[in-house]
């Protein structure tokens, strides 16, 4: 058995088997990372492009650090996107990398739809580390492992996804992900975040943080890019923070026994404060040990299902 | 093909409490006791056993020897032909550094599991030796590897499959032989 | 030349009828039943479609300046491929379509090709930057058809009220591109659905309706004819409507993808031949202009034949180009899916490609009658065929219906009497 996808691009096309699929080969990953010998030959032999067409990395050591450990050969490669001025185009960059014969590509860009034109160069598999706005799979199933570790399921849990809505691949791979295990996400955030169309992934939107933190089972805070959005979008650090940051105040609204989560880097006074941070009910640190036993797992099973190629 | 049934029995419940009972005293036996000595089941099969077998060292010797778990899932050489999924992690919840480790397998065949079973163990430390023991050896080896603790020597073709059947997985107990590879 | 027996379609002149139609040098010499021509060459026009020359008003040839995407030679076979007689071209060439010489220079070079005619839009603004009034005057005089900043609207509305009031004391309209760019910075697809799904800053319909309100305002206070291009959105159809009942001299055109295809065609696979500006709209939308052009709010279909090199379009969707070529599959495409499912009448066919756009233009009228210029196009309503790399004409091959099943097309092509597609294919 092997995941219903090729490649994975995004959590759209992910059923509900092969998301539990990764999330339970996942634990077997968690377990050799907690060993003294954090490494099994699994992918021993198989090369692996880390092509980061925008930097980032913490995803990228996270990746780097799953290949390590089982096993594969990896390649780091910075680059830009497709651009006459810069010369070589995206395709020609894959095909060149292609013709000396890689197993996967990883590719993180700032154009949303890259993995996919990746795909249309080169009979390798490839895994989205985040594409623009658009998808950030891997990122999704470290979520959902870390929520599932703590509350034994993912049917019928309601999660308040908050922040920079219409911005984020991260919102963009969580809210169907979750929705496809039977979980509830419920989007907050000011209208200037908001999404276009939330009816499009079945979920409600509100402006209002109060109200919905004590319904909720995880409250998922969004990293905000202040740099661009300051004046942009919000008016302020200082202003998001008194509407849409987790302070005590709000820590204390929430249920008992429910998580918050940040997919990091934190901007601490801003979306969350310190003590909520560094509260017991912040799984944050748990959701960095998640990413690289997820991404172990989802490699594993995508170059472990090429059953018949050679 | 498996509906019609196994071609043959080779061993009923009674022949496998016996044998696990005779492997058990060897085990003791050849350790000195059991003091040691702690048993490592390879998924899923040789894990059940490996709790069998303690609990015949246990009523021999007055305590009983820790017991791990495998999955050699990882380990395999042969991740790009087949996979399954992963859903028994590893977990071995005692040093192996100076043990005497006792591999557990129910069919021991080509060899490659206990190959993989083997960089997979080191993976966790230094034993001081490493055994395998058996339910039942049929034969057909690609590697140099052999069984300290064999159950019953069973010839076999590689067109027929040996199954060993346990209470926990498959509600009886039983070593068959049916017609056709394994599924 | 003699075509004979084909159904002769000429709303103006309320012909619908089968005829021989007769062409002796540039004009039409008879149109009668049973016209024995001795001598004279012959095209069977049995289970044919005749009509006045095609027009398309709204084309980018990129001559001068990127002819590596398109040039006047391959443009106007494009055009002749499509059955169009006349193809107004846009000025947002390199340098701009801004002055009489350059105008003329696009004129020359279709007169030189032989083919379809070249008919310049003159730039509203000096090289369309919406600053200061480009040379209109100099322009109609050259032989400009209309004026427009295409590509981008005239932002400053008082720049507009300008433009607007400038052109008014020429016989000629304003061609808008509505699109107010603070709205839309940035968008890629529509703003809804499409940007939910793809990830993709939004282009929202309110960017062109916004625009076109004003546009209609300044068309009250100026008196200016007002065109709309490319409309895209069910409310920017309702503005039309509203203004024309207002008795204000405003039409307006549709493109065939904004009828055809919708923000839902593009999916994960991020096809960049259909990144349009505008974009791509919902289903609700293109029906509402469908419903629009079948009762005559909608003036004419154009293509805003827009052609890109491969490496414009084989790349990341976001910074792709925007556009599709257009002028070998519109009336295809028509046929097929309008005329064909009897939603739209050959006569509304008929008025929204060959005689509408000819009015707005102030182009003289050609039609089906004795002594006309003989600008005619002969569709085959029956031949299937496939759009594919062989079909088009065009030196790009951006085509967002690549691959598709179409059914009626061109087959002769008439432009002052000249031959320039027979049986289907350019004559060189």
């Amino acid at each position: 058995m092997a995941l219903s996808v090729k490649h994975l691009l995004d959590t759209t096309s992910l059923t509900a088997d092969d998301i539990t699929q990764i999330l339970d080969t996942g634990r077997s990953f968690a377990e050799v990372n907690s060993r003294a010998i954090k490494k099994v030959p699994a992918l021993r032999g198989r090369t692996i492009v880390n092509l980061f067409l925008e930097p980032s990395t913490r995803t990228r050591s996270s990746f780097e650090l799953a290949e390590k450990r089982l096993s594969a050969d990896s390649l780091n490669m910075g680059g830009s996107t497709s651009s006459v001025v810069k010369g070589e185009s995206l395709a020609d960059t894959i095909q060149t990398i292609s013709a000396m014969n890689v197993d996967m590509f990883v590719c993180r860009a700032s154009l949303a739809g890259t993995p996919h034109l990746i795909t249309e160069n080169t009979d390798a598999v490839v895994i989205n580390a985040g594409d623009g706005k658009h998808q950030h799979p891997t990122q999704a199933m470290l979520d959902l492992y870390t929520i599932r570790e703590h509350f034994g399921r993912l049917d019928g849990l309601k999660v308040a996804i908050v922040g920079d809505l219409s911005h984020s691949r991260v919102a963009g791979s969580l809210v169907p992900a979750l929705k496809t295990m039977g979980a509830t996400p419920i989007l907050v955030g000011p209208p200037t975040f908001q999404v276009a169309d939330p009816a499009f992934w079945g979920v409600e939107q509100t402006a209002d943080l109060d109200a919905v933190i004590p319904e909720v089972d995880v409250v998922y805070l969004l990293r905000v890019q202040l740099e661009r959005m300051e004046g942009a979008a919000i008016p302020s650090k200082r202003e998001y923070n008194r509407l849409y940051g987790v302070d005590e105040r709000r820590r204390r609204l929430m249920r008992p026994g429910s998580i918050i989560c940040h997919p990091g880097p934190m901007n601490r006074g801003m979306e969350i404060m310190h003590e909520v941070a560094d509260s017991p009910q912040a799984k944050v640190l748990d959701q960095v040990t998640a990413g690289v036993a997820t991404r172990m797992a989802a490699m594993y099973l995508l170059l472990g299902g090429e059953s018949d190629a050679y | 093909m498996g509906a019609e049934g196994p071609k043959a029995q080779v061993m009923d419940e009674r022949d496998m409490e016996r044998t696990l009972t005779r492997i058990a005293h060897e085990i003791v036996e050849a350790n000195g006791g059991s003091g040691s000595v702690a048993m490592v089941g390879i998924v899923r099969r040789g894990s059940e056993i490996a709790e069998l077998l303690a609990d015949e060292i246990e009523s021999i010797e007055g305590t009983r020897p820790p017991v791990g778990s495998l999955d050699i899932s990882f380990y395999r050489d042969d991740v790009a032909r087949s996979i399954q999924p992963v859903l028994h992690a590893t977990d071995i919840p005692f040093a192996v550094d100076g043990r005497d480790i006792v591999l557990v397998d129910d069919v021991l065949y080509t060899g490659r599991t206990i190959r993989s079973a083997l960089d997979a163990i080191m993976d966790f430390g230094r034993p001081k030796t490493v055994q395998l023991a058996v339910v039942v050896d049929r034969g057909h080896r690609e590697l140099p590897i052999r069984a300290d603790y064999v159950g019953k020597n069973v010839p076999s073709s590689s067109e027929e499959d040996v199954r060993v059947c346990l209470g926990r997985t498959d509600g009886r107990m039983a070593v068959e032989i049916w017609e056709g590879k394994e599924a | 030349m003699l075509i004979r027996g084909a159904r002769a379609i000429d709303p103006a002149r309320g012909l619908d009828a089968t005829v021989d139609v007769l062409i002796d040098g540039k004009r039409i010499a008879m149109v009668a039943e049973g016209i024995e021509a001795e001598g004279h060459e012959a095209i069977d026009g049995a289970g044919k479609v005749l009509v006045p020359g095609l027009v398309d008003m709204h084309v980018h040839f990129r001559d001068p300046g990127y002819e590596y995407k398109e040039d006047i030679s391959t443009g106007v076979r494009a055009a002749a491929k499509g059955g169009f007689s006349d193809v107004a071209t846009m000025p947002n060439t390199d340098p701009v379509t801004d002055t009489g010489t350059s105008v003329r220079y696009q004129i020359d070079r279709g007169i030189e090709e032989g083919k379809t005619r070249v008919r310049p839009i003159g730039a509203l603004t000096r090289g369309e930057k919406g600053e200061a009034l480009a040379e209109i005057g100099d322009m109609t005089l050259a032989g400009a058809v209309g004026f427009s900043d295409d590509g981008h609207g005239v932002q400053s509305a008082g720049m507009m009220r300008t433009c607007m009031a400038y052109v008014s004391q020429f016989d000629r309209v304003v061609i808008a591109h509505s699109e107010v760019e603070t709205l839309t910075k940035n968008g890629v697809v529509n703003e809804g659905r499409a940007s939910t799904r793809l990830g993709m800053f939004g282009w929202p319909a309110l960017g062109e309706e916004l625009e076109i309100m004003r546009d209609i305002e300044l068309c009250r206070l100026t008196g200016c004819p007002l065109h709309v291009a490319h409309i895209s959105t069910a409310r920017s159809l309702e503005l039309v409507r509203q203004a024309k009942a207002d008795g204000l001299p405003v039409t307006c055109e549709v493109t065939p993808h904004h009828l055809f295809l919708t923000e839902e065609d593009i999916t994960d696979a991020y096809q960049t031949n259909l990144k349009m500006n505008p974009p791509l709209r919902t289903p609700d939308d293109a029906e509402a202009l469908i419903e629009g052009l079948v009762d005559g709010s909608i003036d004419c279909v154009v293509t805003d034949h827009a052609p890109h090199a491969k490496h414009e379009k084989d790349c990341e969707f976001e910074i792709a180009a925007f556009g599709t070529i257009g002028l070998e599959t519109s009336l295809p495409l028509m046929l097929t899916n309008l005329v064909r499912p009897n939603r739209l009448s050959w006569r509304r066919l008929v008025e929204a490609m060959a005689l509408t756009p000819r009015k707005i233009l102030r182009l003289p009228e050609v039609g089906i009658f004795e002594g006309s210029v003989a600008d005619l196009t002969l569709i085959d309503p029956e031949a299937s065929f496939t759009v594919d790399r062989d079909y088009l004409e065009s030196k790009s091959q951006n085509s967002a219906f690549m691959g598709a099943h179409l059914t009626g097309r061109p087959m002769e092509l008439f432009v002052s009497g000249r031959h320039v597609l027979s049986a289907g294919e350019v004559v060189a």
